[in-house]
């Protein structure tokens, strides 16, 4: 097992530095001065800028460049946003609850339903749960998911006045951030109603940012167990005599689950796709809204620091998954 | 070669019925012959948009702003879906959005087709060196979750519908570059390909001519995937104010520019979208039958 862990890693290391050079270069060698573009429409004049680009050191050779970016990374500094002028590594640590918080509750939210779902619609293959499930699953694949949250809002927030409209509590609550879950935070605090205002602000949209990935694993469980169900030693169980739910619950849903499980893994990188959009909408905190703010506003440092430390996430996320994989199965492990 | 089969078929003949082997199990699949059929409206759609569209879609009626779509009370028989915040028509906009889309999504997959395949078949037929290389470029790209890689590269290049779009298609291109790969791996050390080596064909031929068309079936169900994932992430970027910019009628940013009104004009925010859905999910429908009538293993499983 530790072999193939290390082989993992190993295997990282030259997309891990690829990963570095992408999010650097992202600002410096594709067209546009990064000077220039933070001064915006205005215009900088020529000692202005001379003095800007020493400051932020982009006078220097990109190699130069490049390896202070690496050397800082190492030490945990990710640089400071032209903006806010605080560190970047900073900023995303007191975002970046937020954004946890709103993709646990939805890869919950998609696992809790997707799974039992798939299942059924399985071993009920072609009935009338099976046919309506899969639709639905094919829509919620097939969805716009910025739309679709705008239709909750209109529908649950406007006709229905259930829901707030954004942020993650209510105005009303104010206590010290102790986890930065808003969840546990708002318990913690006793105040009365807090975390029920939490909860109603994180439904709507932990429910949109679930959607691809309820509707991916609806499917992915349902052609898992539809091939397994056709095995050998699914029909030897039968054979023996087991019940079907036995057969189901121990020999089926376990071989079937291997696959599943990955998929799950890799919906991460989709949750962080779709938390830009989700967060944009319902104006929640999190490390998605600051992305899209700060591309915005030219806020490089924050871009590609950020850029970089996602892109470590999601890789290491990956890495948690292949790993699982290979305890759980162990024909890969030994390959 | 062909001399060595009992009875010749012209390729023409061989074609004719791999065609209709084809229609054959795409045919079973009804959600497929659907998805077709809307997606044959929607071409027809874009293509004839000028004789469909009832009003010019970026002509701004300033005495009809917001009108309700024509069935309810406030609606007018002149804008059917009723119009947007400067009185444009959306039923003209919904119509030429269509070429948007179908526009957007033939761009983003031929190139990202073009590139991929290339890039997959160095990779393969070459292996060594040049694969790891490739490929370990193509793990970097797949490491970043797509629509932010396609956000950050259309901030630096500058938004617009054409930095969208090579955005879009550079972020798809590994998936197609790891499936030609694969395929090729698969294909090249068969008794076919070492008897067209042996026969004298250069390494371009056996990529292009030999292997190649081979390979083409998991890419043709990818592609159609890519072509549904384009027009969605084209519409996120353009609600993001990334993708094309107003007044163009692209349904992305039609909702983008709807976004304030949504909770005092519901139809200026759910046509667009609806639009954009119901294409997505039209695609995705010939994708599943495409993979079915494509893919030996998966046929009748």
């Amino acid at each position: 097992m530790l072999r193939f862990l290390l082989a993992k890693l190993l295997y990282l290391i030259p997309t891990f530095i690829g990963i570095t050079v992408v999010a650097f270069g992202f600002v410096r060698v594709l067209p546009g001065d990064p000077v220039l573009l933070m001064a915006g429409e205005r215009g900088i004049s020529p000692e202005r800028h001379a003095e800007l680009s020493a400051q932020l050191g982009y006078d220097r050779p990109f190699l130069v460049q490049y390896l202070d970016f690496l050397g800082g990374l190492f030490q945990g500094d990710l640089g400071t946003s032209l903006v806010t002028k605080r560190p970047v590594f900073d900023e995303f640590m007191a975002l970046f609850p937020a954004t946890v918080e709103l993709a646990v509750c939805a890869i919950l939210i998609a696992t809790l339903i997707g799974v039992p779902v798939g299942v059924i619609a399985a071993i009920r293959r072609g009935s009338l749960f099976d046919q309506i499930s899969m639709t639905g699953a094919l829509v919620g694949f097939s969805m716009p998911i910025f739309w679709w949250g705008l239709l909750l809002i209109i529908f649950f927030s406007g006709t229905l006045g259930w829901t707030p409209v954004s942020g993650r509590i209510s105005l009303l609550y104010y206590f010290d951030d102790v986890t930065g879950f808003m969840l546990i935070d708002s318990l913690l605090s006793g105040q009365e109603g807090a975390f029920a205002s939490a909860v109603s602000h994180l439904i709507l949209p932990s429910v949109v940012l679930a959607t691809i990935p309820l509707a991916v694993i609806a499917r992915q469980t349902r052609s898992a167990m539809l091939e397994v169900m056709g095995e050998d030693y699914v029909r030897t169980a039968r054979a023996k005599g087991l019940t079907r739910g036995r057969v189901v619950s121990v020999h089926a849903l376990r071989n079937a689950m291997i696959p599943v499980i990955t998929t799950i893994g890799l919906q991460v990188g989709v949750l962080m796709a779709g938390a830009i959009l989700t967060e944009t909408i319902f104006s929640w905190p999190g490390i998605g809204k600051w992305m899209i703010d700060s591309i915005s506003r030219r806020d490089y440092p924050v871009v590609q620091s950020g850029l970089l430390m996602i892109a470590a996430i999601v890789m290491v996320v990956n890495l948690i998954v292949d790993l699982t994989y290979g305890l759980i199965n162990p024909r890969i492990r030994h390959k | 070669m062909t001399d060595m089969t009992p009875q010749r078929l012209s390729s023409w003949t061989i074609r004719r019925r791999m065609a209709a082997e084809f229609w054959f199990y795409f045919r079973q699949n009804r959600g497929a012959v659907a998805g077709l059929i809307v997606f044959a409206l929607l071409v027809a759609t874009a293509v004839f948009a000028p004789l469909l569209a009832p009003h010019d879609p970026i002509m701004q009626y300033r005495d009809a702003l917001l009108v309700p779509p024509a069935w309810t009370a406030e609606g007018s028989a002149d804008y059917l879906l009723g119009t947007d915040a400067v009185g444009r028509d959306i039923l003209s906009r919904l119509i030429f959005g269509a070429r948007y889309s179908l526009f957007i999504g033939i761009v983003v997959v031929s190139i990202a087709l073009f590139g991929g395949i290339l890039i997959g078949l160095l990779a393969g037929f070459f292996g060594s060196w040049v694969d790891a290389v490739l490929m370990r470029i193509m793990d970097v790209i797949l490491a970043f979750p797509s629509l932010l890689l396609a956000l950050v590269l259309v901030a630096v290049l500058g938004p617009g519908l054409t930095n969208a779009m090579i955005a879009i298609a550079i972020v798809y291109q590994p998936h197609f570059a790891r499936l030609t790969r694969a395929a090729v791996m698969a294909e090249k050390n068969r008794e076919y390909v070492v008897a067209a080596q042996v026969a004298g064909a250069g390494r371009a031929r056996l990529m292009f001519r030999t292997i190649l068309p081979n390979c083409l079936a998991p890419l043709i169900v990818q592609a159609t995937l890519s072509f549904s994932a384009a027009v969605l992430d084209s519409a996120a970027l353009g609600f993001l104010g990334m993708g094309a910019q107003p007044p163009a009628p692209e349904w992305g940013t039609m909702l983008a520019e709807a976004r304030e009104f949504i909770l005092r004009a519901w139809w200026v925010v759910t046509l667009p979208g609806l639009a954009i859905l119901v294409s997505v999910l039209a695609i995705n429908l010939m994708g599943d039958g495409l993979r079915d009538a494509l893919d030996p293993k998966l046929k009748r499983s």
